[in-house]
């Protein structure tokens, strides 16, 4: 009788995966709270643009911390590479760019732009051959690039600012289409092809694999090696376009910006469901995950709080959901299992908390 | 004697040793300056502050985990510790007693949410870090303390050498700071049965724990260990600049980590000694120092250092080639 709306219920419920569903209930919550506290101008046009605005550098940046971790990784040297190849395309675009718009001025723009996706590019590879073929730990690898081409970039600079973008830079920073910022645009068409790669392909079920059990997997005839450079080239381009997205939106490059985002990055994405020691996590969940992150920041600046208790509020939020996940999971175990020694023995076991939430994560 | 070759033959710690050796002569004859008592001393002193927390890093990488978050509980701990110092509670004990304090609670803190939250430990000491951070940076706004008690800036000198100039040498609140955790925590990882425990436990810790080993107790202690440390790492460093600043200290973790790898230390746990810590600390500086004596430009320093950094990992990559089982159980 009630059968359809249950049923488009259960449905909604299987489709968002329940990551996602404790995610959307944390921010419905949380837009109540803030509203309550704020008032109505909290979510009024001009502060939604601001979000907006604001939501894009760091969406794109951990969208590149992601890839690595999916797959069992890290990946510290992003922030690097983006300034290094944002540094790269504001190089070309100051140094020959002809005067007149045309069609050179136009092709010269895109050169600029793939010769800073190219220079990342190559950074990629050597995290990848570091990690893939040297067999590193990718902490240490990407801590080691990361220092490399942050020298880089400060030697060649001298710590300086490249700046002085022709029009249609600053209008991917600044400019809008039918009231939506350009980058959040770019961070649209890059974010949904990333997450339909990560959940629908054979490229994307691998890394998936290699994340979950890298030895297994390459004994089902999977070349990971192959796999582990892709994952950290994709993750040094994307790094690429978010150093583009800070370059338009300073309207200058420079060898240390966006550095406190770094670790901010892994807060998000292990906020948006990614299983750290890799296998689990969608594209979808980090969004949602980017969102409240963006609300809490949002609130906080229009309550007058410091923008540094928005970190530690970013950082208590991660806690909490992570605690009320292990609690979670603590209590119906509790209630599953009787109490013999199993059920003891599994509850101490690190990871067993998250594992499960993240398994079912994987069915919808 | 041949004894001593067989254990150390082939180590991260005789390899370190050789290339530092080959740097200090390279740099003893291109530089007047460098092998003076007076540079050594100063490295050293400058240095104190990286190696102290790099002690309290490797005994929680021996112990298979990761902290972030101690640049944080040292920037804390220093902030409160001074601020009480400068409305005259405390004299050098006190101040010492709440650095100490303060730090080992902050790492309790941590212990008690790395056993808990069944996240793995650097996902829980970033979250911890930018918590810290935060509350910290909004408390005080980031106002730096630039009039620090004159006790405390006169520091602590115990002379053991005067030259022919009259110029002296003495061991100093840093050197001796080092010297003490140094000592202590060698003899904590080697000589104690809680030591093997650390080392058991970063090893293997499920076989750790069903042998019966208190996995959850020596969390507690590796963790507070580290921000103990750290609270007295932050003491040492205020002392040697003469003045807190909320935000000097944050940023800085990432490069204590480097050093400790390069030490020997492996990210999953169970390896790692003091000797091979303190030399990764002294080849960054040695190379930073000998840079600017050869008159480098700083610009190009962090480059030197990356590069010294990848050397060293594609070095022991070739080193240590193991089947591709070992990398398995890489940290994240």
């Amino acid at each position: 009788m009630s059968a359809a709306p249950e049923r488009l219920l259960t449905g909604l419920k299987r489709g968002l995966g329940p990551v996602n569903l404790r995610l959307l209930s944390l921010l419905l919550a949380l837009s109540v709270l803030f509203a309550g506290i704020a008032g109505p101008q909290m979510f009024s046009a001009a502060s939604l643009r601001s979000m907006a605005f604001q939501l894009p550098e760091l969406g794109l940046l951990s969208l590149a911390m992601m890839v690595p971790l999916l797959s069992g990784g890290l990946d510290l040297s992003i922030i690097a590479t983006a300034n290094l190849s944002s540094l790269t395309m504001a190089w070309v675009l100051t140094h020959g760019l002809p005067a007149e718009p045309g069609l050179m001025w136009a092709l010269w723009q895109l050169g600029a732009v793939l010769a800073g996706i190219l220079v990342a590019a190559c950074v990629g590879l050597l995290n990848g051959y570091l990690i893939a073929h040297l067999r590193v730990s990718p902490i240490l690898a990407t801590l080691g690039t990361m220092t490399l081409v942050k020298g880089i970039t400060v030697g060649l600079t001298h710590g300086g600012v490249l700046s002085g973008f022709p029009a249609p830079v600053l209008f991917l920073g600044h400019g809008t289409v039918a009231g939506v910022p350009v980058a959040l645009l770019l961070f649209a068409i890059v974010a949904i092809p990333v997450g339909v790669v990560l959940s629908r392909s054979p490229f994307g079920l691998t890394v998936a694999m290699v994340g979950s059990n890298e030895v297994a997997t390459r004994y089902s005839g999977i070349d990971t090696p192959w796999v582990l450079m892709r994952v950290y080239v994709l993750s040094a381009c994307l790094a690429a376009i978010a150093g583009l997205v800070m370059m338009a939106r300073f309207d200058s490059a420079n060898a240390a910006y966006g550095e406190s985002y770094l670790l901010v990055t892994i807060l998000a994405a292990v906020l948006g469901g990614v299983n750290p020691t890799g296998g689990f996590g969608r594209v979808s969940g980090l969004v949602i995950a980017l969102v409240i992150l963006q609300l809490i920041s949002t609130a906080a600046s229009m309550l007058d709080l410091s923008q540094f208790l928005t970190l530690s509020i970013w950082g208590a939020t991660l806690i909490g959901v992570a605690g009320t996940t292990a609690l979670r999971a603590w209590w119906i175990r509790r209630r599953l299992m009787s109490p013999s020694t199993l059920a003891a023995d599994g509850l101490k076991t690190a990871g067993v908390a998250v594992a499960p939430a993240a398994t079912n994560d994987q069915g919808g | 004697m041949a004894e001593t070759w067989r254990r150390w033959r082939g180590t991260q710690e005789l390899r370190l040793m050789t290339v530092l050796l080959a740097i200090g002569a390279v740099l003893w004859v291109a530089t007047p300056g460098f092998a003076s008592a007076q540079n050594l001393m100063d490295m050293l002193t400058s240095s104190a502050f990286t190696a102290i927390l790099a002690i309290g890093l490797l005994v929680v990488l021996v112990a298979g985990g990761v902290d972030i978050s101690f640049a944080a509980t040292a920037s804390i701990t220093q902030y409160v510790a001074l601020s009480l110092a400068n409305q005259g509670h405390l004299g050098w004990m006190g101040l010492l007693l709440v650095a100490v304090v303060l730090g080992a609670l902050l790492g309790l803190v941590n212990a008690l949410l790395v056993t808990t939250l069944g996240l793995s430990s650097i996902i829980v000491t970033i979250a911890t870090q930018s918590l810290y951070y935060g509350l910290l940076m909004a408390a005080t706004n980031g106002q730096d303390i630039f009039a620090l008690p004159a006790w405390f800036n006169d520091g602590l000198h115990w002379v053991f050498h005067v030259d022919a100039h009259g110029g002296e040498q003495a061991l100093n609140l840093q050197i001796v700071v080092l010297a003490l955790i140094c000592g202590f925590t060698g003899w904590l990882l080697t000589r104690t049965s809680i030591g093997r425990q650390i080392f058991a436990m970063g090893g293997n810790p499920e076989a750790a724990r069903r042998v019966g080993f208190p996995v959850f107790r020596l969390n507690l202690l590796v963790y507070g260990f580290m921000g103990a440390v750290a609270g007295l790492a932050s003491l040492v460093h205020a002392q040697l600049v003469q003045s807190v600043s909320p935000s000097a200290l944050v940023g800085r973790e990432l490069d204590v980590l480097a050093a400790v790898v390069l030490g020997g230390a492996s990210l999953n746990g169970g390896v790692g000694s003091v000797a091979g810590t303190l030399l990764g600390v002294a080849l960054l500086a040695v190379l930073q120092n000998g840079l600017t004596l050869l008159g480098v430009s700083s610009y190009w320093s962090q480059l030197c250092t990356g590069g010294v950094i990848l050397a060293a990992i594609v070095m022991m990559a070739h080193q240590g080639r193991r089947p591709m089982v070992r990398s398995e159980a890489a940290a994240v």
